[in-house]
């Protein structure tokens, strides 16, 4: 049998596992690393277990049975921490070496770190893994500060605030969820958050992370090792506000891990370049995940990496003939309950030298719709609240569908779409 | 038919205990039962026997409080009724003293009761002692009268509803009964039904919805009653059909009359051209009325709203006279008239050229005799002005009062726009009214609330001379007061308490039985006499009886006729002069009515589905014409006449002969931007009747097109914008009663425009699509109920107004996805629960993906999406995999 190790036991690693499972369960034995203490989760189910809406084990998708029953090894909280390609071996933290014929890195990513002054106080915390829920959780009534505006940082934000933290969240731009909402989704998703108590400081620059020192004795340390054994005060602000805070999380973005690959001299970009079959540098390779860099993109959502899981599966189960490629789609998020999903070009900027096109808006309490469209084809959409319609506007704008006839009706979703007659109904006697 | 109302609007006095009352609209006059909350037709009414139209059957829709005028006003101030009628009185009273009596004028309605019409010709002609009191039945029937008088020596209609169900041949010209009198067209239907071979003939330019039920329709030129009906005489002549005997024995005049018609030779084949029609159809028709002894011929506005209206009339009748055809059973001539009570009001002789009872005002015997029985110390000496010089007369200031009773002349007048600006510019303007709001209502400088039907209680007489009771059955709103009561008022305080001592309807109504025994002193058949002493019982129990109240339903039958000779009287009618059609109007504009409307929609427009049947104004054109005037079918069209301008749906008529159009006359101001038909007609009348010829207006026609269309429901006034059409809507919130209005317009709109369109709100609901000018709102208040709707785009947008009507209830579900829409959603098969939130697949999608073999998550997953985004329904993807399997 031939030996495949894992690194990293993420969502895209157990995607692939299962995969490769049902397609070749005998090709491998197969061990998995996971620097994280515990079996697989999901951690999109993070910000529901934050917010109190669900538990650890009902997030658990692969319990350590799961690995039994496949005579998966699985060895966690120890991270690897070298390959020797050489070799064909890689080391862990705790000292295994293991012996591979395919290796494959999922390492995912790791939360960005502010530039600022103050980031490695005490109670500067990130969102990403159970570990920092836990902690999270343990937090007493305080005054927190997220930074961030992402819809990392909203989701946390919003957990804090039903754990009952006085809660602010700082925004460098104009509006929420820039990347994935237009300014009246942005400003609709602010006022509904206001609403349940979360305060906003919005177009807002962080500048630093001011910290409280216990007494000293001697003080001859630099100023990084004083930081370190500092608390958190407050978050200064560009414009010069202080916003005083017991603990700052930092949502501003992710960083592909990709470090380990790096030092084993696999090519090394944004993330672990990869070609259209998950392929590294090394044929012996392949990577997936939040880690990789494929066509000079990176990812922080999960649906694209379940595709990479699936063609990379194939390719280690050596039916291997399918590629990846990127395929656009919808993003869709939760936050706070509100549903929300967008795609494409929904301001209409990004095609340099095309038109805008046109904006048709929806405005309903509770729901808001904007559909962008060029040459009657829909190119862009933003849905805020009811998403029931969203994969009826996503086949239109994935399969660009001459959308003219249904213009009239067609932001009020399928429901009223489907009767191509109805124009004529008022089309229109006077005898109504 | 019955119907339930279904509105909380007719309130029941006496639920439970049926009454018997008469139909307030056309003048069929079909008897009524109800108790206020159910309606059906009174199987003993003789009119109808129990059958009613749609307008009969929703009268019930059309009661309740809304929009009523509740209480008396002076300029603009609500005051006591005290106040009210001392102002009147003392208005009237200066004016009379300063100006003589002429001065003043009265315009009443056939919609006023014979108890009403009868106290305000006696206090006008009696005791003020001018005839200027006319009355909205000259723009209906006056024609007519002249054409009876001439010809009978009385306004008298010699037959009844019976003969149109014994005739062999029914001729209906000018009429269009299918719309305008539906339950006399019921009747000849279900005679056609038993009796196939009965003919009917319908002589009408237009092809209307009677044509349905004719044997032959003669589509002759507008106004060509006159030549055709000599034609007739002189086929009649030529083929040796007339009743030599009879116009011998019983007729006056004959010889003149058939010269004049023969002058105009017997030439079929150019006869047939002149009017429009074929010669076979023509001769079809005269060989049809030689051979039928039993003929009727029902004539009504088409007739008589022309400048020969009164000659169209009588040719009608020399016809009938020359073949003995008068008063018989199944064989008369049959007028029928428009109102309910038109006929009462020529009764009592309401018009300003009668004096009263059948009797004439420069007929020195009448006058002295009427003066005698009123002990009227001024009786008017010269006839009055009619309808058209009244309101000239108002223009021009000789007339500086003028009360206006249950009629709206800023709508129904000829060159009604300069009607507006006569009243407008009025010293004293007096108007009673049961609705608050009307065109005419907003030139008074007085408004006198009063009794509606249903609440007001007397007689009308229909067209068959049948007298019967409009009886009451709910209780006057607010301050509401009946006509005769306001009159009698207004008369006492003007000095005439003895001559107007009624406490009661009943009172007057005997007094005027009475004051007929003074018609029979002179010859007239019209006989109350046998009323003059009934008692409040017998008043209260009267059962539709048609008078000379003698049993005999018919009149004339013996020959003998109300002229001094006792002879009738043949009246030689000239063919009228040919018009020309100039460039500028090459149009011929006609107007009429619709079946499910009712003169200017101050009754029927409170029905939501009085407007099912056509909900805009529209003017009708053939299809040449609409290719030839560059018109859009269902597109607008403003037509202008030399004397007004309005502006209408185009609706695509074959039946409509080329070169002319028809337009509905009810819509007015308060239904439509500017849309009514009198606007356009120039005043020109018969010189007989003065009745206006509103059937022969030369119009241009041009193309509009607006720049974007609309629907808006809305409690509120309707917007300034160049076209709307308002229909009611079954609904009512707390601003008043819901509307719905059809939109157009050219000028760009504003978003902040829409928002003044609409009400306060506590939620919106909107939709922007500013490219193609597609808007939609939607106002609800804090509880989600829907206030208002409102949808602009460059076509009209779509929606299913009848649903969106429903909307407005109280406990309407309000989807607010299908509330923009504007309908339902067409929601598909029900597929269970939303299960998977990201890629909303519901329950029986992943159902049918485990059946086709999915046996995975990710099998699921890639069958149908479900479970790839977030991953958080992978447990109850899970949990369906195993019942499914199981
Ligand atoms: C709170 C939260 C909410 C989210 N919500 C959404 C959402 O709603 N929708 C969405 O599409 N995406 C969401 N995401 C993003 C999504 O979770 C990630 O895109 C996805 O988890 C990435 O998968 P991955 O396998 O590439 O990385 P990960 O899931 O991060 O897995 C990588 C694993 O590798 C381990 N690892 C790293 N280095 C080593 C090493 N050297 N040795 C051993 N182990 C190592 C890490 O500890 C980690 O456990 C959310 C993320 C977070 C944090
Ligand atoms: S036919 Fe005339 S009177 Fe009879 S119900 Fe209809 S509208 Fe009323």
């Amino acid at each position: 049998m031939k030996r495949l190790v894992v690194v990293g036991n993420g969502m895209a690693a157990c995607r692939l596992l299962e995969e490769l499972t049902r397609l070749a369960p005998d090709l491998y034995q197969i061990t998995v690393v996971g620097d994280e203490p515990f079996a697989g989760y999901n951690r999109v189910m993070l910000s529901p277990l934050l917010g109190g809406g669900t538990d650890e084990k009902t997030i658990t998708t692969h319990p350590h049975q799961w690995y039994r029953d496949r005579n998966i090894r699985l060895i966690t909280g120890s991270p690897v921490v070298a390959i020797h390609r050489r070799r064909r071996q890689v080391e862990t933290a705790a000292g295994h070496l293991l012996d591979y014929d395919r290796l494959l890195l999922a390492t995912g990513a790791a939360p960005r770190q502010l530039p600022v002054e103050g980031v490695s106080l005490d109670g500067v915390v990130s969102f990403r893994d159970l570990y920092d829920v836990r902690r999270l959780l343990s937090l007493s009534a305080a005054r927190v500060v997220v930074v961030g505006g992402g819809f990392l940082g909203l989701e946390a934000a919003d957990a804090l605030v039903k754990q009952g933290h006085d809660v602010t969240l700082v925004h460098s731009r104009g509006h929420l969820l820039n990347q994935q909402l237009d300014e009246s989704a942005g400003h609709r998703l602010q006022q509904d958050l206001e609403a349940r108590g979360l305060k906003f400081v919005m177009q807002a620059r962080t500048q630093s992370i001011e910290g409280t020192y216990p007494e000293e004795k001697g003080s001859g340390k630099s100023s990084s090792e004083k930081h370190r054994h500092g608390r958190v005060a407050a978050v200064h602000l560009a414009d010069g506000q202080r916003l005083p805070a017991d603990y700052v999380v930092q949502a501003v973005g992710i960083v592909p891990r990709a470090e380990l690959a790096a030092s084993a001299g696999l090519t090394v970009n944004q993330g672990i370049r990869v070609d259209d079959t998950l392929q590294t540098f090394d044929p012996a390779i392949y990577a997936i995940g939040e880690c990789v860099e494929h066509r000079e993109r990176t990812f922080g959502l999960v649906a694209p990496l379940y595709e990479q899981a699936s063609v990379c599966a194939s390719h280690l189960a050596e039916l291997g003939h399918r590629r990846y490629l990127y395929a656009d789609s919808a993003t869709r998020l939760k936050i706070s309950g509100i549903d929300l999903v967008s795609c494409g070009d929904f301001l209409g900027d990004k095609e340099k030298d095309a038109s805008p096109g046109e904006t048709q808006q929806l405005n309903l309490p509770g729901s808001y719709r904007r559909l962008q469209i060029r040459d009657n084809r829909v190119v862009g959409m933003v849905l805020y609240g009811d998403v029931s319609d969203a994969p009826f506007f996503e086949k239109l704008w994935k399969e660009k569908t001459d959308i003219s006839a249904l213009r009239e009706t067609l932001l009020l979703g399928e429901a009223f779409c489907k009767r191509p007659g109805d124009r004529d109904q008022n089309s229109e006697e006077i005898a109504a | 038919m019955s119907a339930e109302a279904n509105t909380p609007k007719a309130v029941a006095t006496n639920a439970g205990t049926a009454i018997c009352t008469t139909c307030p609209y056309c003048g069929v006059g079909c008897g009524i039962r109800t108790d206020g909350v159910t309606l059906k037709g009174d199987t003993q009414h003789p009119a109808n026997a129990g059958r009613l139209c749609v307008k009969g059957s929703s009268v019930l829709e059309t009661l309740g409080d809304q929009d009523r005028l509740l209480n008396p006003e002076v300029d603009g101030e609500v005051v006591s009724w005290d106040q009210a009628l001392d102002e009147v009185a003392g208005r009237f009273r200066r004016i009379v003293e300063e100006h003589g009596p002429d001065a003043v004028a009265f315009y009443v309605s056939g919609q006023l009761l014979t108890e009403d019409y009868y106290v305000a010709n006696k206090l006008m002609k009696g005791y003020i002692g001018s005839a200027n009191i006319d009355t909205n039945s000259r723009l209906c029937m006056s024609s007519a009268v002249v054409a009876h008088k001439r010809a009978f020596g009385e306004d008298v209609v010699p037959g009844c509803y019976e003969d149109l169900e014994l005739a062999d041949l029914v001729i209906l010209t000018g009429s269009n009964t299918a719309w305008a009198h539906p339950i006399v067209y019921q009747r000849i239907v279900a005679a056609k039904q038993a009796r196939p071979d009965m003919k009917v003939v319908v002589i009408d330019p237009r092809r209307t919805a009677t044509c349905d039920l004719a044997d032959l329709h003669l589509a002759i030129r507008p106004g060509q009653d006159v030549p055709l009906f000599n034609g007739l005489l002189t086929w009649l002549d030529d083929n040796k059909a007339l009743d030599q005997a009879y116009i011998d024995a019983h007729t006056e005049g004959f010889q003149a009359t058939l010269e004049t018609a023969r002058s105009q030779g017997n030439d079929w084949d150019t006869l047939a051209a002149k009017m429009g029609v074929s010669k076979v159809d023509l001769t079809t028709f005269y060989h049809w009325f030689a051979t039928c002894e039993r003929t009727v011929t029902v004539f009504s506005q088409g007739v008589n709203q022309a400048r020969n209206g009164s000659d169209q009339g009588n040719a009608i009748i020399n016809a009938h006279l020359a073949t003995g055809r008068v008063g018989k059973p199944g064989a008369s001539p049959f007028s029928i008239t428009g109102q309910p009570n038109a006929m009462g009001g020529r009764e009592v002789g309401g018009l300003a050229n009668q004096l009263a009872v059948h009797l004439d005002i420069d007929n020195p015997a009448h006058h002295a005799a009427v003066a005698d029985f009123w002990q009227a110390p001024a009786l008017a000496t010269k006839n009055g002005l009619t309808a058209v010089e009244l309101f000239e007369a108002v223009s021009s200031g000789e007339v500086k009062a003028v009360w206006i009773m249950a009629t709206n002349p800023v709508d129904s007048l000829p060159e009604a726009d300069k009607v507006r600006q006569a009243l407008m510019a009025c010293d004293t303007v007096v108007v009673s009214d049961c609705v608050a709001s009307g065109d005419t209502l907003a030139c008074a400088d007085i408004r006198l609330p009063a009794l509606g039907w249903g609440e007001k209680s007397g007689m009308v007489t229909n067209s068959e001379r049948c007298v019967s009771r409009q009886r009451p059955f709910v209780p006057a709103p607010g301050q509401a007061k009946a006509d005769w009561w306001i009159i009698t008022e207004v008369a006492q305080r003007m000095g005439f308490a003895d001559a107007f001592p009624y406490q009661h309807e009943r009172d007057i109504f005997a007094e005027y039985s009475a004051l007929t025994a003074v018609a029979g002193q002179f010859g007239k058949r019209l006989d109350l006499t046998g009323a003059a002493d009934l008692s409040a019982d017998q008043y209260a129990q009267w059962q539709p009886q048609q008078w000379p109240l003698k049993g005999d339903p018919r009149c004339f039958a013996d020959g003998q006729f109300s002229t001094p000779s006792g002879r009738a009287r043949f009246v030689t009618c000239e063919n009228p002069p040919v018009r020309q059609i100039g460039d500028a109007f090459p149009i011929i504009l006609n107007s009429g009515r619709i079946r499910d409307q009712w003169h200017t929609m101050t009754r029927t427009g409170r029905a939501g589905r009085l407007f099912a049947h056509l909900s805009e104004p529209f003017a009708a054109l053939h299809p040449k014409d609409i290719e030839r005037y560059r018109l859009q079918e269902g597109g607008f069209v403003r037509l202008t006449s030399r004397v007004g301008d309005a502006l209408v749906r185009v609706t695509r008529d074959t039946g409509q002969r080329p070169g002319t159009a028809f337009m509905p006359m009810h819509w007015t101001d308060q239904f439509s931007r500017r849309a009514r038909v009198d606007a356009l007609v120039p005043a020109r009348l018969d010189p007989h009747s003065g009745q206006p010829a509103f059937k022969h207006t030369p119009v241009n026609v041009s193309d509009w097109q607006p720049r974007w269309h609309g629907w808006l429901f809305t409690a509120a006034s309707p917007p300034a914008v160049e076209y709307w059409a308002r229909v009611p809507v079954d609904a009512f919130l707390q601003a008043g009663q819901v509307q719905r209005y059809r939109l157009a317009g050219d000028a760009d709109l504003t978003e902040q425009q829409l928002h003044d369109w609409l009400p306060q709100a506590a939620q919106w609901l909107a939709l922007n699509d500013p490219a193609t000018g597609h808007y939609r709102r939607a106002a609800l208040d804090k509880d989600g109920r829907l206030l208002a709707w409102l949808a602009i785009g460059e076509t009209l947008p779509v929606c299913d107004v009848d649903w969106l009507a429903d909307c407005f209830a109280d406990d309407a579900d309000i989807q607010h996805m299908a509330i923009l829409a504007g309908q339902p959603a067409d929601a598909g098969p029900d597929l269970g629960p939303v299960i998977c939130s990201c890629f909303q697949v519901r329950q029986k999608t992943i159902e049918g993906v485990v059946e086709e073999g999915a046996d995975s998550v990710e099998a699921i997953g890639k069958g149908c999406q479900a479970g790839t985004n977030c991953g958080s329904c992978i447990p109850e993807l899970r949990g369906l995999l195993e019942t499914c399997t199981s």
